[in-house]
Order: structure tokens, then sequence, then C-alpha cells
């Protein structure tokens, strides 16, 4: 990216610069739908984090101008923070063997060496679980996973365990649960991406590397990932934004509760707390700060990918 | 050359570990497709029962009755196809070219847009629901597909994606080559850049479809006549539906249903993709 | 990821267990009663029918409007109302005509609170909407009927407004008035229902355990809890579980509290249900009960022959359409298909279910409206044909005592038990003047919160914080109790 920002307009600028006003039109369409659908109800978000505004029974409490007093309340309780905590930790869990299976698959597809049969046999299968969904699929999980569910019984007929283990009672295997589901879920996105990335990589770079006698674990670090990076970071952020967004997953397990202890409650689940009792204040201002710390961590991974990049 | 180093040792215990780890997701994936279709063969009573792994017969009668019920499911299926089929196209084609004008074109203001993008893409649906409601309702289009599909024409994460898919995959020698022979800018776009743009095209057609397909928040809070509502508010209402009439082995009927033309649009799609149009060549 | 995003909040379409539809009591089978009521009362009532059309077409609405949250009114009306055309025979949803007025009915899910949102929605607008598109009824139940029945709100309409005389209301039970009462006592709300319940147990495992299966027997068994929890000591020695799941009993001593959940704008912890508490987590501790939510596989566990649950809680409804498919059907394996199950009183009085409707403020179709309450929920042709149709336990004193002293109130689920002495009596029991419009949020989170110190996550207080805590995030005006 940085060699053609470099070299590029030299050459283009004066040929290309009629055509500029161009740029401008084809960002019409998209800019329209966002200001309509998008932007206006942002607008009205943040306007409403800085009222008193909840429903009571009928009647409408509000609004009344509060100032900050609603972001003061977020985090005075503390809970913020540890919600935050929690869905971090189960985005992690989800998503580091997500990346790492994904990378190895998409690895082993373009390989040219290993030359796997079924190939796509396997692609197509592995991103199937993403078309289900969410509510369907935690059903099933659901059903596999209960007291009386086949996991159980498989377990106890092995003699692992003498009576049933009540997955959802406990933190570690609720939050490994969700966590897995999410695995489940986006790993096969994942392969598709990368592969559609390493599909555009040259294959003259590969056969070039062959005949250096360069290692199939040489080309793939030294060839592969850097040419991967702008899809690599694509796929961090989406993820990181959509672990950030965690949701319908949890809810449905757990039943909107995130129990044991909330220690399954995810920030999107608490801002639901507050949409479905329509306390249109506090929501906001939960949207508003979520806004800003997905705003941070993002410009955090963008800065960190981009400076390992000059750097290479 | 290469004939000989596919068939060294350690490449065969590679090939054999990446088979394994291969059909062992397969399973793990798989499995799920396997407990549905067998909770569709098995009648109400079977599924209060709990789980097995043997089918049962009551898959044609599970059926019947989810297509001679009260529920609308063949018009619920041409509902969410319409609207998952226009969001797909709204989608890819607005925001590739969304993504071909911050990626082609040098203007004022550019570097702020594509942040500002970027930015956006970081909002939570859910964030801007009520204002969207709001909105939708004050501009009289609730109860109307358009609030579900205009927006997609925006979607900042396929923008992106198109973004970082043109930076490696989209010389901009091509492009000067197409002018040089008189083409008209939205020309070139249509011409020259989707037909490159193909696989990705393709990936993201899929995203777009199945999550409008699966979408049920939205919809639900906009459709609010039956024979405009879509598969999965069918769905949830199947399991609203009172006592007596309640059926588990009607709603995983319905799930079977409402999965099963995601599964084929999604298998052609796929083909397309494996089989592989790209410009740098694809190993298959 | 992005699609995840999108997904989101979306399918609260809920999980295997959040069938809180149970909520909503009973329920019709549509193929059944189609045939029998339409043809009987029908002709019974028919004189009424013309006479209240003819008032309804002279100087009102033409068209009523009534939300629901699934088709069971609808079902009610279609079999039940003298003169409801149905549009469409297998739908009862699609409404029909009662004379020249068209009747709509306005369903949306209950899945996420999504009914109450929509009938916010539409009640908020009932001033502006046009005469053909304002609510004339709307149906609710009984954990948030406060909200709607509340004299300052003022949204529905005091039956005696209607001219609906206490009179008339006189053969209802006092519960179901109570929970459709305002705070100067007026009733706003009718039920054809009285979901009195009792305790269902496993007639086998109470000939072995107890030495007999006979309802008094048993009921001395479970009299009161102290005696119940003694009882489930000697179903322990035994080897079955004395309820499912704590969920079970929780009903129970909730419905009998001596005070409200909130006073004063202070969530209070009655000690009624601090006992069920302590009750709970001693069975728990104990093997005899489970921390499984109702309507879950494990919870219908017991319901399968041979079974190793002494006994759940329930109203006609649970014995009916949710143990197993009786006798008369193919066998399933169940309890209820031998007709294993017997029924008593249990430790205290209580209620599961039920529906109430409610007329509008601001309908144009009052008399009609009128006549609907009247007729759907204090005639007795209506309401026995309602009984016998659909095995719904009427909120009528009368036709339960005929039915108890019946061979048609025979139970062949409970082994050919008359059930419907020990309902009427029960529904006596029932005191539901604690009720408020908070309960719905207090009942729910209470259990949750307590699932966590039942399961050993938390310790009383921390889970007795985290209940305050969920309540607060759906009423922000209330504080805890010092």
């Amino acid at each position: 990216m940085a060699d053609r920002t470099a070299a590029a307009p030299k050459a283009r600028t004066k040929s290309i610069k009629r055509y500029n006003k161009y740029g401008y039109i084809f960002l019409i369409p998209f800019a329209a739908a966002f200001i309509i659908f998008q932007l206006i109800p942002l607008v009205q978000t943040v306007y409403n984090s800085f009222f008193e505004n909840y429903k009571s029974g009928l009647k409408m409490i509000g609004p009344n101008f509060i100032g900050l007093d609603n972001y003061k309340t977020l985090f005075a309780s503390g809970d913020f923070l540890i919600y935050f905590k929690n869905t971090m930790i189960m985005w992690v869990m989800g998503f580091i063997p997500q990346m790492a299976v994904a990378l190895l698959l998409a690895a082993w597809f373009t390989d040219v060496s290993l030359r796997l049969k079924g190939q796509r046999f396997f692609k197509t299968v592995i991103y199937m679980p993403n078309l289900i969904m969410a509510s369907a699929f935690a059903l099933l999980f659901f059903t596999l996973f209960s007291d009386n569910g086949p996991v159980n019984s498989f377990m106890i007929q092995l003699g692992l365990i003498s009576k049933p283990y009540q997955f959802l009672a406990h933190i570690g295997s609720t939050r490994w649960l969700i966590a897995f589901m999410n695995f489940l879920m986006w790993f096969g996105n994942t392969t598709i991406l990368l592969m559609a990335g390493m599909m555009g990589i040259d294959t003259s770079l590969f056969e070039a590397a062959e005949v250096d006698g360069a290692t199939s674990t040489q080309i793939f670090w030294r060839i592969t990932m850097p040419l991967l990076r702008p899809i690599t970071v694509y796929v961090l952020i989406t993820s990181l934004i959509g672990g950030l967004q965690m949701f319908d997953v949890p809810q449905i397990l757990t039943d909107g509760s995130g129990d044991p202890m909330r220690s399954s409650m995810t920030l999107i689940m608490y801002l639901n707390k507050h949409l479905y009792s329509k306390n249109y204040g506090m929501a906001g201002a939960l949207s508003v700060i979520l806004l800003i710390i997905t705003g941070i961590l993002s410009l955090i991974v963008f800065k960190f990918t981009a400076s390992k990049q000059v750097e290479s | 050359m290469k004939e000989k180093k596919s068939n060294s040792p350690s490449v065969k215990v590679r090939r054999v570990i990446a088979y394994i780890v291969l059909i062992l997701l397969t399973f793990i994936c798989l499995v799920w497709f396997y407990i549905l279709f067998i909770n569709t063969t098995r009648s109400n009573g079977e599924l209060n029962k709990g789980f097995t792994a043997i089918p049962s017969t009551f898959f044609m009668k599970n059926m019947h009755n989810l297509f001679h019920g009260p529920t609308p499911v063949i018009q619920g299926m041409l509902n969410s196809l319409i609207i998952a089929v226009s969001s797909a196209v709204l989608s890819t084609y607005f925001s590739t070219m969304t993504a071909y004008a911050i990626h082609a074109y040098e203007f004022k203001g550019k570097k702020a847009i594509f942040t500002f993008i970027l930015a956006i893409m970081m909002i939570p649906t859910q964030v801007t629901a009520l204002g969207f409601i709001h909105l939708v309702n004050s501009i009289h289009l609730n109860d109307t597909f358009w609030p579900l599909i205009l927006p997609s024409i925006a979607a900042p994460a396929t923008f992106f994606y198109m973004k970082q898919y043109m930076d490696s995959n989209l010389p901009s020698s091509l492009l000067e080559a197409a002018r040089i022979d008189g083409a008209k800018e939205l020309h070139i776009f249509n011409t020259i850049v989707l037909p490159l743009m193909k696989p990705a095209l393709a990936v993201q057609a899929i995203f777009t479809f199945v999550a409008s397909w699966n979408n049920y928040f939205t919809p639900n809070l906009i459709l609010d006549s039956k024979m405009k509502q879509t598969l999965p508010i069918l769905l949830a209402g199947l399991r609203r539906a009172d006592w007596k009439t309640f059926d588990m082995g009607q709603v995983y009927a319905m799930i079977a249903f409402a999965i099963f033309p995601v599964i084929i649009v999604y298998l052609l799609l796929s083909k397309y993709i494996v089989g592989g149009v790209t410009a740098g060549g694809v190993k298959e | 990821m992005r699609n995840r995003g999108k997904k989101i909040l979306a399918l609260g379409v809920a999980a295997a267990m959040a069938f809180s539809m149970a909520a909503c009591g009973s329920t019709s089978d549509t193929s059944q009663s189609s045939d029998t009521s339409a043809s009987t009362d029908t002709s019974s009532t028919s004189t009424d029918t013309s006479a209240s059309t003819d008032t309804s077409s002279a100087d009102e609405g033409k068209v009523l409007n009534i939300c629901v949250w699934n088709n069971e009114f609808p079902n009610r009306m279609k079999d039940h109302y003298p003169g409801f055309e149905a549009a469409d025979p297998e739908d009862s949803t699609k409404g029909g005509k009662i004379g020249d007025v068209t009747v709509n009915f306005i369903v949306t899910d209950n899945q996420g609170g999504q009914y109450q949102t929509k009938l916010d929605e539409k009640l908020g607008a009932q001033d502006s909407a046009a005469a053909d598109d304002k609510v004339d009824m709307f149906l609710v139940e009984a954990d948030y009927a406060r909200k709607y029945v509340d004299a300052d709100a003022n949204v529905a309409m005091p039956l005696e407004d209607l001219g609906i005389t206490a009179d008339d209301l006189s053969k209802q039970y006092k519960y179901t008035q109570d929970i459709v009462s305002d705070a100067n006592g007026k009733i706003r709300g009718t039920s054809w229902q009285a979901c009195s319940a009792g305790l269902i147990y496993n007639r086998a495992i109470a000939k072995q355990v107890l030495g007999s299966d006979d309802p008094t027997a048993v009921q001395e068994a479970v009299k009161d809890w102290a005696t119940f929890n003694e009882t489930a000591e000697k179903m322990k020695a035994a080897n079955y579980k004395m309820t499912s799941t704590v969920g079970d009993t929780f009903r129970v001593y909730s419905n009998n509290i001596s005070g409200p959940w909130v006073q004063d704008g202070k969530i209070v912890v009655d000690p009624n249900c601090k006992q069920w508490v302590d009750d709970s987590k001693k069975l728990v501790d104990e093997g005899l009960t489970t921390t499984n939510d109702l309507w879950t596989d494990e919870w219908k566990a017991g319901f399968q022959a041979p079974g190793d649950v002494f006994c759940y809680f329930g109203p006609a409804w649970l014995i009916n359409f949710s143990m197993g498919n009786d006798p008369s059907k193919e066998d399933d394996g169940s309890i209820a298909h031998a007709g294993g199950w017997g029924l008593c009183n249990g430790p205290q009085g209580y209620y599961w279910g039920g529906s109430w409707i409610c007329a509008a403020v601001g309908t144009d179709n009052a008399s009609l409206v009128k006549d609907i309450m009247l007729k759907m929920t204090t005639d007795n042709d209506v309401m026995k044909s309602i009984a016998t149709a659909d095995s719904d336990c009427v909120n009528n004193k009368e036709v339960l005592a005929e039915l108890a002293s019946s061979d048609e109130g025979n139970n062949a689920v409970l082994g050919g038990q008359n059930p419907y002495q020990q309902l009427a009596d029960g529904a006596e029991k029932v005191d539901m003047s604690n009720t408020t419009q908070y309960d719905q949020a207090c009942v729910e989170d209470f259990q949750s919160s307590m699932m966590n110190y039942f399961n050993g996550n938390a310790t009383y207080d921390e889970a007795l914080q985290q209940f305050y805590k969920s309540v607060m995030e759906k009423h922000p005006e209330l504080t805890p109790a010092e």
C-alpha cells in the first residue's frame, strides 16, 4: 500500500484530475442512505443520552435535561467495566481459535504441495454453521448440552462423570460454550475471507519461492502473511467490532440473564436491558460509550498494524 | 520437481494431519444439521422425551402440518427472498462503488471520508434502533420492505472489504488503459471493475444475503401484517402459538424450511467462489 | 461479524426454555372445538345475538379492533361467541364479522415484550387514531395487568362505566377481579379463566412411599411447607425427587405474599419468598430438586413413565395439554397416558395463567364490547361450552360446581379423578390483592437471580443484590428496601 501511494501520484496526476469529480458522484448513494438511516437515528441517540427519559408503567418520565448524569451512573456502579471485561474475555476465547484454525485451513487449501482432495467439499462445509439462524443454532446447542442431552449421556456412558454436568450453571463452561458457538459460526467465514485474499496473490511468487527451495512454512510466513495483511486487518477489526457487539448467542443461551452471576453478560445485553425498559437516556449514554470504546480499539489495531508494516 | 516434493514423507504426514483436522471440523459443522434433521422427523411427543440419534417417521407429517397450518410459510419465504436478494444486490453494488470512489480518485476530504466510514462501521445496529423506528414511522414507511432494503446501500463493512480487496487486486494501470480507450467512468466501473471483483462480490453477497435472511430484530419492528412478515418472524410466531396447537415438530420443520434456501443460495455462490475466476489465478 | 452485529438483538427468538408462553395459560384445540361448540352455542343463545348486533350496528363503529398476543382468544371467539362468522375457519386470527361489524385481531407475539410495546404504542395513539383504527379491546396477562388497569393511566375502562354490574360478575372468583382492579377498587377487566392450580402427584410414587394415592391422604402429607419438606425427606430415602425444579413451587410461595413486592417505591422481598429460597436451597443441596428452567426437557422428564419426580404444580391446562397424551390418544410412554397422576390442593392456594379482557378507553363499540365481555366471561352456557370443548378451568362458580358433581368433569389423565372440586376450592383461596405493576419484573428476576445462590455461584446476599439491580434496570424509579 505504502509504495503505491508514493509512486503512483506523479504518473497519474494529470490524467486523473478531470475524473476526480466522479469520486464525489460515486459517493452519493452511500452517503444518502447513510445519512437518512444511520446518522439521523444516531444523532438522536446521542441527544437522548443527556436526558432522563424512561417509562414507568404507561407514563413517560422526562425528558429532563440532566447533563452527564447518565454517564456518571454508568461508571459509578462499576457494572459497565465488568460487562466490558466479560465481552472481551469471551471474544478472545473465541477469536484466537477462530483465527488460528482459519489461517491453518486457508494455508492448507492454498498449499500447492499438499494437494488436498475434496477441497470444495470442506470449504463448503465449514461455512455452513454460519447459515443457521442464531436462535435455531442456540436451540440445537441447548438440546445437545442440556442435562439429559447427548453430550452428558455420552460422557456418562464413557464413565467420565457420574451425574450430568450442568454446563450453564458454571461460569467457565458457560463462557466456553458461548465462545465455542461463536468460533463455530465464524471460523468458516474467516477462512473464506482469508482464502479470497490468498487467491488474489500472484501464484508466480509461490512458484519462484519453491524454485528457490523455500519450505511451505517459509512461504507461508514470508510471502502469504505479509501479502494477506489487508485482509487480516479487516478480519481482526470486524471481528473485534462483532465481538463488542456480541449479543444473540449469550442472550439466547442464558435467556437474557447473563448468569451465572452475570459472568456472561455482554455490553449489548446490558444495553438491551435498558432498551427493553425504554430507558432511552441510559441506553443512549451506554451506546455513546460503546461507540467511543469501539473507535479507540479499532484505532489501536490500525496503528499497530500500520506501524509494523512500516518497520518491515 | 513438484511431484517429488509432494510425495516426501513430511508432506505425507502433514497431509494426514490436515485430513484428520478437516474431518473433525466437518463433523462439528455438520452435526447440527443432523440434529435438525432428526428433530424434523419426530413428533411433538417424541421431542418432549429428549434427544435420540435415530430418525423417526414424522417428517412428512410435520411438513404437511406446516404447509397446511395458518402460518403463510410460502409467502414468508417470498418476502424473505425479496428483501434478502435486494439487500445483497444493493449492498454489494453501491458499497463497491463507494470503495471504488475512494480507491480510484483523488479528491478533497478523501482521507476524512474513509476514516469516517470506518468509524461508522463500529456503530452497533441496536444502538440506533430506537431512532430508526421513530424515523421510519414518521416517513410512513412502516409495514413496507423499504426500510429493510434501502439502508443496505450504505454497508460500511462491505465497503471496507472491497477497499481492502481493491488495494491488493485492482491495478490502476487497467483503469488508465480503459480511459485511454475513451470509456465513461460509470461504464469502466460496471464493465471492468465489477468483473474483476467477482470473487469479492460473491463473498459479500453471501454475507449480506445470510444476514438479511436471518435478521429477526429489525423486520419484527417494522413489519406488522402477517402477509408481509419474513420467515424468522413467522418462526417466532410459531413458537408463541398457544398451548394446544403448539407443536415442536413443526417448529423444527420450519427451521429446516427456513435454512434450506440459504443453503441453496450458498451452494450456488460458493461453487462460484471456489471455482474461482480471479486475475491472480486460483489454486484448486 | 458485521452479520453478527445485524442479527443481534434479534433472535430474542428465545431460548428453548423461554417458552414463557406457558404463562398465558391454556388454549384451544381448533380441530376439536370448532365442530362441537359451533353448533351448540349458536343455537342456545341465538336470540341474544341478534339483539346485541342490532344495537351495535345502529350507532357504533363498523370495525372492532382487538389486540392479542396469540390465537387463544381469537379461537375462543370463533368457537364460542354467538354470531361470530370467522373469515377463515382454519385461522381465527384473520378475524371475521359480528353482524355488520368487522372484527380485526391485531396479533403481536409476546416475544421479548413485543406485545406490550405494540399495545403501548396503539393505546398512546388512541386519541388521534381514526375511528376504525382505534383499539376497542385488548387482552392482558396477570403479571403486567396492573400496568394497564392503573387508574391514572386510564387506558382500560372500568366495567361499571360499560354498564357491567357487580351482579353480572358475581359468579366469578374474587382473585380474578383483584388482578384487574385499580387502586380505587374499580374493576377494569374480566377473564373467562380461573387457572387455580394444585399439586399434581405421581400416583405410583405416592403409593410406594406414602402408602396411598388417595388425594386426601396425599394432601395430609403436603398440607403445609413443613410437612411438604418432611415428605421430601421420605422421597429422598426412596431415591425420588420431590419436585422437578425449584421453579415448580415458586408460584405457590409468591402467590401468598403478605404484602406487595413494591411498597412506597421500595422493593420488598416478602418472608414467604425468602422461605421459598431457604426451602429450595435445602432441596437442591439434597438433590431433591434441580435448578433447570421450566419447560426444558429436564423439567419434563418426570412426565414420562415411570418418572422419578413425585410432584409438579399446575392448573388444569398443564394436566390436559402439557403432561403428555391422554389415554384416548396414542401411547407416548407418558404417565398421563396411563392415567397415573393425582391432584390435591398442596401447601397453599395459587393460580397459574389466564388472560384478561379489557375494554379500551376511547372505543367506539362500547355496547358490543360489553356484550362480548358478558357472554365470554359470565354466560353460563358459553362458559360450560368453553370448559367442555377447550378444557379451560372457567371463571364461573356455578359451572365448576356442576362439573365437580358430574362425571363430565372426570379426568382420564388423573386416572378418572374429578379435579373440579379441588380447583374450585383452590380458586376461592387465592388472594391476589397484593399485585403491583412491577410484579412481572420482580417475579422473573427474583427467580433467575436466586438460581445463582442455588447453584453455588453466589451467597444469598449477592444474589439478592443482583435481584435489586435487575429490577431497577427495568424500573429506574425503584430503590432496594434497607
